[in-house]
């Protein structure tokens, strides 16, 4: 049956294209977008399929080669990474739409080589989210993390050097994490991470189980770029090529957040993550630093992408605040808002991405008067803006309104004040942008000059997701969220 | 009491963002045809509205379930009589509004006119959700949707005078509903496991301790700045960079109304009577609404531009209503709730003028109004109801319902705030009064040098300035004759009140 295979065929088809691509690209340079196109969409017709394999029954897995695990890769799919592989595709099907006009502006000579690399990334994200294996996760970290490094050196001026920090620093956050895996694999003998989570809890008392925690959390959060191990993520995602920065600032973290959960809930029991170290606390406060952070030195910047980046270092802090309640409507907004801020990043870096295309303009005194002259790429941005802030009826409002629930519920409320502070820095930051946007600016001409189809399409299609997206939480938790709650979680 | 399901509560909020989209799509083409939405839009919605009425009357409940967000957060509406006469009167307004924003706005000569018919719909649209919402959930949406919506109106210009007067405003509003609002509703949520208005408050049988009901109802207080309620008041003022019609609809009745409607909801519904009065918080806000009454009164004195001088009028009235209802007796809820209604004529036909006075005559000061009523006598006629309306003086409206609130602070034995009235009352007079002097009695200020005269020619016999803006002032002929007619069909008005207060109170 085809939908039994769904789970190598969405690895499988964008790593052999990933290939193809660089050859064909040698005698048809134009094909390779369309290529890529249809790749991703496979992808992610093929997630829209597990997911609804998942709802109906359940938890799947899939033996790669037909190997049985322990010994070979499995790949093994709930709900949670159901839901975030529809996310990750979807966001990718996006961006690549979206690119066909920058990148034959930004890098005429390199196309096949770029979506040969964005292929690359694209599967690396879907391995790390699908695999059901600690160290087939390894490599797919790096597999990501090296198309990250190549795609942002393609940059502007001061991306290889951005593109190089990164370099150094996912590679020690990435060494962390396999020394993790390391320790794990002498602890419990057994890499499989269902396997793990029925061996491991022999051995919860040793002090190797707890360095393996905190190597594993430490790595993670460096991918995440949660406070204070963000420092490779504004440089990076600010002088990478636009529609790169617009994919990863979407995804990459969002992923990472994803495995923090399932090394925290899945690997180890939840029993663990909540008692034997005062791991919560510890995260909830740095969330608090994250939110606050991120706010502040997004308000000091002037390049957009920048700014945007500072946002998404918030961001992280709002998923890991949901996680660290410890109680289940917390944690229902921590994943909800994994897919809420990749809607929303995504619409504001394909605006932003879209004004850059056409105007060449990248910081705030730049944009101004700019409404005139792309009004409905500045709606999409507007829109996005009020998402960031939590305004209603835009989605970010339902996922903040389910994290803020939870720090009442879990008795922080500073923690609740944080959410609320750092919503009103971010409307202060987006006011900024919005202000120069519609401001009058008698330099440029006023005369209507929009945004081509191929990047409108893409840009509409995820400021109108902002908008209505959020109506169908109740729908979005009732039929997938509710059942990635952790074991414990009340 | 009875509950009757229909899907008018939603067609009535649909029907001017309909209108909004349709005047996006029209715009600059053809600018009749966009007016002409404007103006279909609003008289099919107070039609809509109106359809209401006699269900409501007969004590009925109306409600619709749009959409269940999650089990317990239904975005849904019901209207009991208070939303009913909340949204009977701004649809109502809606309709004069239209008229004279087309004559202002033409007569002004105004750019990006479609935006600014399109954004006043949405608000209009916003207005009735919080109107008819049935659970705080649903009011927050609206609440955030008028704010953001009534944005680009108050920015309307352009100019850095109004895009600072534009931040301020939104400043104001997005912070005090994100910081405090949000966290109050989400606090009564986490206490009380639901948002429903409930007649009898759903705090009254909750897990809440003393000590968390009392930070919330001080966090919703702060929260509703749309109230105008001191120290959260500044918005307002500064919302009066916006063009006329604006201040006249949407900043004294649509944004400001939602405001103490909210409060209203809050204290009646959300606490409750009993409740509030059990640990004092109704007098607490009596108190502070007092002080804005005074305050505003006594800052009303010194602003010399006339809009401003509305605006702090506007704050002083709202708190009357504020105060109405946080006295808690029958005659002080009723008071302040037909306040929503009574205030809204007289003030509307305020602004109006000043509008009308504005296009017609660019004098934007209470200083440059010497004679004026010579040459807009219709228009200073309007102005001197509305004005006694605003004192409080028979046969006008606003006597009843200050009448109202005096006989509720007797009943409630709190004598101190029948002293507070009295004083507004007369600080009131002081700062109206010689507007309407000074506009009939004096003699006109020799014209300046005429360099504005390009705009239009000055005809010095009476009557000429008006029939050129004949959209402006035959609205605010209506709505000042509005006024008087409140007056005598009160006893109507109260009965509906009734309704709010007799379930409240249990028939009292």
């Amino acid at each position: 049956m085809l939908i039994d295979q769904l789970p190598a065929i969405i690895i499988v088809v964008p790593l052999l294209m990933a290939i193809l691509v660089n050859f064909v690209g040698i005698w048809f340079r134009s094909a390779c977008y369309y290529l890529t196109v249809a790749t991703v969409s496979v992808s992610f017709l093929s997630s829209l399929g597990i997911m609804q394999e998942v709802m109906l029954k359940g938890r799947t897995s899939y033996r790669l080669g037909g190997w049985e695990p322990p010994w070979g890769i499995e790949y093994m799919v709930d709900h949670l990474n159901a839901f975030i592989l529809v996310i990750i595709t979807a966001i990718a099907l996006l961006s690549v739409i979206f690119s066909y006009n920058p990148i034959k502006k930004d890098m005429p000579a390199r196309v096949p080589q770029f979506y040969s690399l964005f292929l690359l990334l694209t599967l690396g994200l879907i391995g790390m989210t699908i695999t059901g294996d600690a160290f087939n996760l390894y490599v797919l970290i790096e597999i990501t993390s090296i198309a990250c490094y190549a795609l942002i050196a393609k940059g502007d001026d001061k991306s290889p050097l951005a593109a190089f920090n990164y370099l150094i620093i996912g590679t020690i956050g990435a060494c962390f994490y396999l020394l993790g895996v390391g320790y794990l694999y002498i602890m419990a003998g057994s890499l499989n991470i269902l396997d793990l989570s029925t061996l491991l809890p022999k051995v919860y008392g040793t002090n190797a189980i707890l360095a393996a925690f905190t190597f594993f959390m430490v790595g993670i959060a460096i991918k995440m770029a949660f406070f204070p191990l963000h420092g490779w993520l504004p440089n990076a995602y600010s002088h990478a090529p636009d529609t790169v920065s617009a994919f990863m600032a979407a995804t990459v973290t969002k992923v990472s957040a994803y495995v923090m959960i399932r090394v925290m809930f899945t690997i180890f029991q939840p029993q663990y993550s909540l008692s034997a170290i005062p791991v919560m606390p510890l995260l909830g406060w740095l969330s608090v630093g994250a939110m606050m952070y991120g706010c502040i030195l997004a308000l000091a910047q002037k390049d957009i992408k920048r700014m945007l980046s500072y946002i998404i270092i918030a961001e992280v802090g709002y998923i890991v605040v949901g996680i660290s309640t410890a109680n289940k409507l917390g944690f229902i907004g921590a994943v909800l808002h994994i897919m809420n801020d990749a809607i929303m990043m995504i619409c504001l870096f394909l605006a932003a991405a879209a004004i850059a295309y056409k105007t060449g303009a990248k910081d705030i005194d730049s944009y101004r008067g700019l409404a005139k002259k792309m009004p409905l790429t500045t709606i999409a941005f507007l829109i996005g803006a009020v998402s960031v802030v939590g305004v209603p009826p835009t989605c970010g409002f339902f996922s903040k309104w389910y994290l803020l629930l939870g720090t009442i519920d879990s008795g922080n409320f500073a923690f609740t004040a944080a959410l609320l502070l750092s919503s009103l820095m971010s409307a202060i930051v987006m006011y900024r942008v919005l202000q120069s946007l519609y401001s009058a600016n008698k330099e440029i001409s006023t005369k209507n000059d929009e945004a081509p189809l191929s990047m409108l399409v893409p840009i509409y299609v995820s400021a109108i997701a902002v908008v209505i997206i959020g109506f169908f939480s109740g729908d979005i938790i009732s039929s997938v969220i509710q059942y990635t709650v952790p074991a414990g979680y009340k | 009491m009875q509950t009757v399901y229909s899907i008018t509560p939603s067609l009535a909020v649909l029907v001017s963002l309909i209108a909004a989209v349709l005047i996006a799509i029209t715009g600059e083409r053809n600018k009749n045809l966009r007016e002409f939405w404007t103006l279909l839009a609003s008289v099919i919605k107070f039609g809509l509205v109106l359809s209401m009425l006699p269900l409501v009357l007969e004590g009925k409940v109306i409600e619709q379930e749009i959409y269940r967000v999650t089990s317990t957060m239904p975005l849904s509406f019901k209207i009991d009589a208070l939303g009913m006469l909340f949204a009977l009167t701004a649809s109502f307004l809606w309709i004069l509004t239209s008229i004279y924003a087309i004559g202002y706005m033409r007569g002004n000569q105004e750019k990006n006119q479609t935006r600014f018919f399109a954004c006043f719909a949405i608000a209009l649209s916003a207005t009735m959700g919080v109107a008819f919402s049935a659970n705080l959930f649903t009011t927050f949406i609206f609440y955030e949707i008028l704010s953001i919506s009534t944005f680009p109106l108050v920015a309307h210009k352009g100019t850095p005078e109004a895009l600072g007067g534009a931040k301020k405003y939104l400043t104001y509003l997005l912070a005090t509903s994100i910081g405090f609002q949000l966290f109050a509703i989400i606090m009564t949520y986490d206490y009380t496991g639901t948002l429903e208005f409930s007649n009898t408050g759903i705090f009254a049988n909750s897990r809440a301790s003393d000590t968390i009901i009392i930070i919330t109802f001080i966090l919703f207080m702060a929260g509703i700045a749309k109230a105008g309620m001191m120290p959260f008041h500044a918005w307002l003022p500064a919302a009066m960079v916006a063009p006329t019609p604006v201040s006249a609809l949407l900043h004294a009745v649509a944004v400001v109304k939602t405001g103490v409607f909210v409060v209203a909801k809050v204290v009646l519904h959300i606490f409750g009577i009993e409740l509030l009065q059990r640990l004092g918080l109704g007098v607490a806000l009596a108190y502070v609404a007092s002080f804005t009454i005074i305050m505003a009164s006594v800052i009303a004195l010194t602003q010399d531009n006339l809009k401003r001088r509305l605006a702090y009028s506007t704050i002083g009235q709202l708190s009357y209503i504020v105060l109405g209802v946080a006295l808690l007796s029958t005659s002080a809820v009723t008071g302040g709730i037909m306040h929503i209604t009574l205030h809204a004529f007289g003030k509307i036909t305020l602004f109006f003028c000043a509008g009308a006075i504005y296009v017609a005559l660019h004098k934007t000061e209470v200083t440059q109004l010497d004679g004026i009523g010579k040459k807009m006598p219709f228009t200073m006629a309007a102005f001197t109801i509305g004005s006694l309306s605003m004192i409080g003086i028979p046969p006008l409206g606003g006597f009843v319902s200050k009448f109202y609130i005096l006989q509720g602070a007797v009943q409630a034995h709190e004598l101190f705030f029948m002293l507070v009235l009295s004083i507004s009352t007369v600080l009131n007079a002081c700062y109206f009064l010689p507007i309407v002097y000074a506009a009939f009695f004096k003699d006109p200020l020799p014209e300046k040098a005429p360099h504005d005269s390009h705009h239009h020619n000055y005809h010095h016999n009476s009557g000429s300035v008006e029939r050129q803006h004949i959209l402006m002032v035959a609205p605010l002929v209506l709505t000042a004759i509005g006024a008087v007619v409140m007056f005598f069909v009160s006893p109507y008005l109260s009965d509906v009140v009734r309704l709010v207060t007799s379930v409240l109170t249990g028939g009292k």
